[in-house]
């Protein structure tokens, strides 16, 4: 099988019932999505396929060998950070990191959905989404942190997205 | 997880021609299936991958009805101008529904197959007859508070979990499919998934190898307002214990047109025609809206930790009512 993964390709023969996640961490040494209950109820899992968000333990891999695959490693390096990792660092938007690597993909994967207009349950008018407290809780509630670093991490994702989004003050999954 | 044969398929109909065999499964986002197959509650011999297929439009057709493809993803669905525009419950409902990421994967065939998400049925070391026909049931006697109040057997309590599927059926969906043996059907939503019956093994009347491939909403009522209520145990990212799809038209202060439908409460997505014959023609206020509650909990029967769902419908759909219509 063939895969791309943080624009580089990777040829491997994993078992049939890999998921996208096993294969990150099991065959190719890309450990930084995380496992935290596999079954998309935590988000830890969280990557990137085509751009958009989604929970890699409940991807199997050989249905996405065509597909553009970024994890976390593939955002940025020590060095070269992606705006949000360095927006998680600058803000503590994390205590133990376990949930992070999640947490940034599933940021950088929602604030894109927001370019492209997509309202969510928080939006009271479907048509017209603007971003704020509420809007970055709900849209983020599919990644939990054991921590509960929430706080932190809206202060991050707020000042990526540059939104003045100071209402609604209810954090949390 | 037990070991498959995956194939890949290119078209509809070859997709539905391979799955003729029993212990074959399509697989389309798989978050539903691949979550089942870990705990071996699915345990399918043959994978049939229809992710690919050109099934991914959202058109509108002349009659200003939408067709909908099955793999179009709930995203996609949730966020679709036309349908935020003339079907603001279906966007609604599938925005109550499950996570962002999810719903980038879950396509619109995969959501209405969702299995129930009765405890039991995820416990295999545990009777269900779902899961395993004949074996019993262990919600009835056992912990059933997300399980159903209407339309109940004596075999199985479980609910359909799905908030898309309640929002179809408020609109009169239909399903479109093609099966194994290239013969195409319209199925309206209202008999698509099944009541538990003595089968409750069997959530939909599918064939073997029948593959959807759209689903048709058919063109939206002029000034019709409309809202999808969820109610769960916490304010995101959970399924619902009790939800109403509503689709109402109020005309020189009467209630012209009502579509109520509920999740959280059956087998399949519940709607009374009662209920809706109740409303039309009257003027909206409390007592109204009371007595419509009254005709929709009926039937309905409580089996111990499930009961508050009872007056949690009842307050639910008057809510909706007063929101929908200002009555009060
Ligand atoms: C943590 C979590 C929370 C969730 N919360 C919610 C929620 O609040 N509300 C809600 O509504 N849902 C919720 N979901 C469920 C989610 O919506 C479903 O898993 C998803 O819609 C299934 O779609 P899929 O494409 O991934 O289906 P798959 O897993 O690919 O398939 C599901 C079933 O449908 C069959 N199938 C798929 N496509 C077709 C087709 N075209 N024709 C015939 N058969 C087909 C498959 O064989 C399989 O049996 C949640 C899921 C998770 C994991
Ligand atoms: S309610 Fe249905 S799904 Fe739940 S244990 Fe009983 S038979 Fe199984
Ligand atoms: S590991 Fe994928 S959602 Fe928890
Ligand atoms: S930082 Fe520990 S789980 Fe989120």
């Amino acid at each position: 099988m063939r895969f791309t993964i943080n624009g580089r390709l990777h040829e491997v023969e994993p078992d049939i019932r890999t998921s996208l996640l096993d294969l990150c961490r099991e065959h190719l040494g890309l450990t930084g999505p995380k496992k935290g209950c596999d079954h998309g109820q935590c988000g830890a899992c969280t990557i990137l396929v085509n751009g958009r968000r989604v929970n890699s333990c409940l991807s199997l891999a050989v249905m996405h060998q065509e597909d553009e695959i970024v994890t976390i490693e593939g955002l940025g390096e020590p060095g070269s950070l992606h705006p949000m990792q360095q927006a998680f660092l600058h803000h503590d938007g994390y205590q133990c990191g376990y949930c992070t690597p999640g947490q940034i993909c599933s940021a950088v994967g929602m604030l894109d959905e927001i370019a492209k207009g997509w309202p969510s349950h928080a939006s009271t008018d479907l048509e017209q989404v603007s971003l704020d407290d509420a809007e970055i809780s709900e849209r983020m509630s599919g990644n939990l942190c054991r921590c509960a670093a929430y706080p932190n991490i809206v202060d991050a994702i707020r000042e990526v997205a540059g939104a003045d989004a100071r209402t609604g003050s209810d954090v949390g999954a | 997880m037990k070991l498959f044969d995956y194939q890949r398929a290119d078209t509809p109909e070859q997709a539905a021609a391979s799955a003729v065999a029993p212990g074959t499964r399509f697989i389309a986002g798989g978050t539903n299936l691949l979550d089942l197959m870990k705990l071996q509650v699915e345990t399918p011999e043959r994978l049939v991958d229809v992710s690919r297929l050109e099934l991914a439009k959202i058109e509108t057709r002349e009659d200003g009805g939408v067709t909908i493809g099955a793999m179009v993803p709930n995203s996609d669905l949730a966020a679709d101008p036309h349908v935020i525009r003339n079907y603001p419950v279906l966007s609604r409902a599938l925005l109550a529904g499950a996570t962002g990421q999810l719903r980038n994967k879950a396509t619109t065939g995969g959501n209405l197959l969702q299995r129930t998400r009765c405890y039991y049925f995820y416990d295999v070391a545990t009777p269900c007859n779902k899961r395993e026909p004949g074996s019993g049931c262990s919600a009835i006697g056992g912990v059933n508070r997300i399980l159903a109040i209407l339309g109940t057997s004596d075999q199985c309590i479980a609910t359909h979990p799905s908030d898309m599927a309640v929002a179809m059926r408020a609109l009169d969906a239909t399903i479109v499919t093609v099966k194994a043996d290239g013969d195409r059907r319209r199925i309206p939503m209202a008999e698509f998934h099944r009541l538990p019956g003595d089968r409750p093994h069997i959530d939909t009347i599918l064939e073997q190898g029948e593959l959807i491939t759209h689903v048709e909403l058919p063109s939206p009522p002029p000034g019709g307002r409309h809202a999808y209520r969820k109610v769960r145990d916490r304010a995101s990212y959970a399924f619902a214990l009790v939800s109403v799809a509503a689709v109402i038209e109020v005309e020189d202060g009467r209630i012209a047109k009502a579509a109520l439908a509920f999740g959280g409460l059956a087998h399949k997505p519940w709607r009374d025609p009662e209920v809706e014959h109740i409303l039309i023609g009257q003027t909206p206020g409390k007592a109204l809206f009371e007595a419509a509650a009254d005709a929709l909990v009926r039937d309905a029967r409580g089996f111990g930790h499930n009961d508050f769902k009872i007056p949690l419908a009842r307050r639910t759909l008057i809510a909706t009512l007063q929101d929908l219509t200002g009555g009060r």
